[in-house]
């Protein structure tokens, strides 16, 4: 303090010079900082506005609507339904517990759902709506929003989910869809987005499945702005997407319905193909389960109970079972020997209940034998010593090349799953396949659809569609999609001598309308709706059984035909497992079916045999009655 | 000089002295503190209640304390400056022993009406003290050893119990700041020039000591330096706070995106909006522009500061203006570096801008000082 002015002005000196020294270094880094700034706002300003808006901008994706599946007459097979649910949003809520009170007066709640609502809101953001009640009544929803102004936090929401009207009557066909799975996700290199939104509705089976690309449609997108935590602050624009294809089968709802009602409780299934078209007009597997079930997500008792019934309700029988054809082979023998020239028409063999081949003997199923026979005869009794001979004639390899000619050994073009391709076994086939040489008496198995043979109900009833008119009809199940037709499958000229094709189709009309026919008893008698068919059965064990025995050693039962004969119009095809009898089981099935696709409604009485009219009258009712019981159940259920 | 020297040169008295106010140095601050304002307003989403209402109370108390200090003559404060620096180290303290503890540091000491942290008052008392530790010195004993350590301990001890809160932004402003007002008072330079090698030579010594067994910090801290000088090493965790304020910053080109449009601070992408990333805020909403014309605002600042010091004959009234002006280009300097990725983050607010009342009111005190010295000077 007692400073003298010298040493003041020294100091004054000093200290100026120092904090002009300061100063210019503050002032070189004011200009960095300067330089700095100009650096980030300017020269990296493209690069930091596009990290900017990543943070912010989000693009989510809209589901898009699922297409329907129709039948042939436009009636609904699988359709989209508006479900509704009530969810919480907790921060706007505030008071939870007071929120759920109120709305218990206004639907019903389960004391499961509520706690279950309640522990997922300590663990979800608070601004993230859970949901608490799903799947309410229209009434319940509009109850709750009604009431929307004094339940803050509350948010009713409407969401579309797949429902299948015709419960079980197209189960195996139109399939079902449920939640995407890892599994799903797995079958696509690029899983598209939308398969990404919880609870997406993902074909699992059948039409459904085959069709997931037509039917899904196509995601829009809504570009949102997110804060930090992701929570949506306002939507940037959208590009709404496409909903997904109509698919028009060929079916008939109506004769599929039927189909069902008379397999009844048999495990079986049955097949009509349009011969002209290869429209299949019904695909029928009987037991079969409601769809709807797999939606929402099967219950394990409900499921354990499908899986475990021995009736194989899951079991898309008309395609995916591979048996023996057994007899109803025979037609594809016979052509094959008139077409490389071994037999001729009027040629004869004869049938003493047994043949010798290779020190082994071969029976016929017919004890005594048939006697003589020639080779409509064969057909119409099913002969299998003819055929036998015929099989040492014409060779498995020219054996299998006509069989498959007729559709058989490869896999038809269905939209299903799980089509089996069957089995035409060779020579080739078999050394590949067991490392052994073909013998001939697997050629005489073979001859009569026995042995390595294997065809699907739907292959034979493509069979069955090729013997009638000659051409390689292929099965159409999609009839249009999105309103534009699919091609016909009537097919090409089979090349066979038609001559060649006429003996056959009269041996297989005399198996139905001739007294000695093996289905004789299940004939047609009105004119123009005579059928021609061929009945066959398959053996389950490797001995003689008997149809008393347990169900499940019987043999299974098959029987094929064509109608009305003198203007082939559908083929049907009928398996019934452990059916025992071809004529006695699978024909009577056959018949009907093939009257009532064939009048459209239930036939008049008058077009089965007298003897049989009463017993068809009170068939005839009791399918009325299932047919009622089964439009009540559907109506209840829906 | 004594008090009857100082007395009959030339000084104002009474309510004159409010026209030998240096009025820059009371516009400019006050502009800056309202650009603060209006950036506040936008961070609360347009919300003039949340910040900027609270912000304008206490730039009004601020001016209010400004000039009750000003209009008090200068040598009060430099008798008063030890009192001062005792009072506000047993402030530190009690703040050590009975704080409040929020962000997971004990910091503040509730008053009821405010709270108040010490050791934003221990940035001007240190200055003060050191100013008038400095005037009582004889010349030619500034650079005598004895006489140097001396000054240090008056910094060490808060910066000590700084960091002990822990604050090290807040330290090592204390350490810079009193190593500043010492290098203006004219210890000599050696003595800094040893200080910064032994510096150097202690920040070589750690780095090279990673990953050997005398490492001297742990490994988490070597982490910190690691996003530090490559914060997209780690953008969700250490690195995001600078990631996404380089970001804010960056985004805002050359005239930002619009007073309320910054979608970074908006969305609460940018954390500590209002305090310590305030000014990332304001690049974003005004670019390039706007970021340098607080910068301007700045410098402006500092350059009345120096001409005020220019115009002070003498030691105490320089010192104090001077170092007044070296500390508040400290706070600011600090502060964007941090927000521009050229420093580590340490927590330290922007002057005048950022929301606060301690520190406004503690820098509206410095500056009022700064009045003091300058209205009271001999002319």
């Amino acid at each position: 303090m007692r400073r003298s002015p010298k040493e003041t002005a020294e100091s004054n000196r000093r200290i100026s010079r120092r904090a002009l020294f300061l100063g210019g270094a503050q002032l070189a880094f004011a200009a960095g900082l300067g330089a700095r700034m100009r650096y980030l706002q300017v020269e990296q300003a493209d690069e930091f506005r596009v990290l900017a808006d990543e943070n912010r901008i989000k693009d989510r994706v809209i589901a898009p609507v699922r297409g329907r599946i129709f039948d042939r007459n436009g009636l609904i097979i699988a359709n989209n339904e508006p479900t509704y649910r009530v969810s919480i949003v907790r921060e706007e809520a505030g008071d939870v517990e007071d929120a759920i009170t109120k709305l218990s007066s206004l639907l019903e709640l389960e004391e499961d759902d509520v706690n279950r609502a309640i522990a997922e809101m300590k663990v979800t953001p608070a601004y993230l709506p859970v949901t608490l009640a799903d799947r309410i009544s229209w009434e319940e929803f509009s109850r709750v929003n009604a009431n929307a102004p004094s339940l803050p936090g509350v948010q009713p929401e409407q969401g579309l989910s797949r429902i299948y009207p015709m419960h079980d009557i197209y189960a195996h066909v139109a399939g079902y869809v449920s939640k995407v799975s890892a599994r799903d996700l797995d079958r696509y290199e690029d899983p598209p987005a939308v398969l990404k939104i919880p609870r997406f509705q993902f074909g699992k089976v059948g039409v459904e499945a085959l069709y997931e690309n037509e039917l899904r449609g196509s995601a829009g997108t809504r570009r949102v702005e997110v804060n930090s935590s992701g929570r949506e602050m306002r939507e940037l624009g959208r590009r709404e997407g496409a909903s997904g294809a109509d698919i028009q089968l060929s079916s008939d709802s109506a004769l599929q319905d039927y189909l069902q009602a008379r397999l009844g409780d048999e495990s079986a299934s049955a097949i009509v193909m349009d011969v002209r078209n290869g429209d299949v007009l019904a695909i029928a597997s009987a037991p079969s389960y409601d769809p709807n079930k797999f939606v929402r997500g099967i219950s394990i008792p409900d499921y354990a109970f499908l899986r475990e019934n021995d009736h194989r309700p899951l079991a898309s029988k008309a395609v995916q079972d591979a048996f023996p054809p057994g007899s109803t082979f025979k037609m594809l023998t016979a052509l094959a020997g008139l077409e490389s020239g071994d037999i001729r028409a009027g040629d004869t063999a004869y049938c003493p209940g047994y043949l010798e081949i290779s020190g082994r003997r071969f029976g016929c199923w017919k004890r005594g034998g048939h006697g003589s026979m020639d080779l409509v005869g064969s057909l119409r009794e099913s002969c299998d010593v003819y055929y036998y001979e015929l099989a040492q004639k014409v060779g498995i390899e020219n054996i299998a090349a006509m069989a498959r000619r007729f559709g058989l050994g490869s896999r038809p073009d269905i939209p299903m799953s799980a089509v089996s391709s069957g089995l035409i076994p060779d020579k080739a086939w078999k050394k590949e396949r067991h490392n052994e040489d073909w013998l001939v008496g697997d050629s005489a198995n073979a001859a009569i659809g026995q042995g390595f043979v294997l065809a699907s109900p739907l292959q034979l009833a493509i069979m069955a569609s090729r013997i009638a008119t000659g051409r390689a009809v292929t099965p159409r199940l999609v009839k249009s999609i999105d309103g534009v037709e699919t091609p016909s499958q009537g097919g090409e000229d089979l090349g066979i001598t038609p001559a060649h094709m006429d003996l056959v189709r009269q041996g297989m009309y005399e198996v139905s309308n001739y007294r000695k026919g093996s289905a004789y008893r299940a004939r047609i008698i009105a004119d123009g709706y005579r059928l021609a068919g061929k009945t066959g059965t398959a053996q389950v064990v490797n001995r003689l059984t008997k149809c008393t025995d347990p169900w499940d050693v019987r043999d299974h039962a098959f029987f094929v035909c064509f109608a009305p004969y003198d203007d082939p119009k559908i083929a049907v095809a009928v398996a019934v497992e452990h059916g025992c009898s071809g004529s006695g089981t699978a024909a009577p099935i056959a018949r009907d079916i093939v009257l009532q696709a064939l009048y459209g409604e239930e036939p008049p009485l008058e077009a089965y045999p007298a003897k049989d009219r009463e017993a068809i009258e009170e068939r005839q009712k009791d399918i009325r009655q299932k047919l009622r019981l089964r439009q009540e159940d559907r109506a209840t259920r829906a | 000089m004594s008090y009857l020297e100082f007395n009959t040169k030339f000084v104002p008295t009474g309510w004159r002295k409010i026209f030998y106010v240096n009025w820059p140095l009371v516009v400019l601050p006050c502009a800056v503190a309202g650009m603060g304002i209006l950036m506040l307003s936008s961070v609360a989403g347009g919300d003039y209640s949340t910040w900027a209402l609270p912000q304008t109370r206490h730039l009004i108390i601020g001016l209010i304390v400004m000039f009750l200090i000003a209009f008090v003559p200068s040598w009060f404060w430099r008798n008063m400056s030890i009192v001062g620096y005792l009072g506000t180290m047993i402030l530190l303290l009690i703040v050590e022993f009975a704080g409040h503890t929020g962000g997971g540091s004990q910091r503040w000491i509730n008053l009821g009406f405010m709270n108040l942290q010490p050791s934003e008052l221990m940035k001007i008392s240190l200055v003060l003290l050191l100013a008038a530790y400095y005037d009582w010195l004889p010349l030619r004993k500034t650079s005598r050893p004895l006489w140097v350590i001396l000054p240090i301990l008056i910094i060490m001890l808060p910066t000590f119990l700084v960091l002990k809160q822990p604050d090290l932004g807040t330290a090592l402003l204390l350490v810079i700041a009193g190593g500043l007002m010492m290098f203006l008072a004219g210890v000599h330079w050696l003595y800094f020039a040893t200080v910064i090698a032994a510096g150097v030579g202690a920040i070589w010594a750690v780095l090279t000591s990673r990953g050997t067994d005398w490492q001297l910090i742990k490994d988490y801290q070597f982490t910190r330096i690691d996003t530090f000088l490559d914060p997209s090493s780690d953008p969700l965790g250490s690195g995001y706070h600078i990631t996404q304020a380089k970001i804010a910053m960056g985004s805002g080109g050359w005239t930002g995106k619009g007073f309320m449009q910054g979608t970074q601070s908006r969305l609460n992408f940018l954390p500590e909006k209002q305090t310590d990333f305030i000014f990332n805020t304001l690049a974003e909403e005004f670019g390039f522009v706007g970021s340098v014309s607080l910068l301007c605002l700045y410098v402006l600042i500092i350059l009345f500061c120096i001409i005020a010091g220019l115009q002070q004959k003498e030691r105490f009234g320089q010192l104090v203006s001077f170092g007044i002006g070296m500390t508040f280009f400290l706070f600011f300097a600090v502060n964007m570096s941090m927000v521009m990725g050229l420093a580590p983050v340490v927590g330290v607010p922007l002057p005048l801008v950022s929301y606060g009342g301690s520190a406004m009111l503690v820098l509206m005190a410095g500056f009022g000082l700064l009045q003091s010295t300058y209205i009271h000077r001999p002319r």
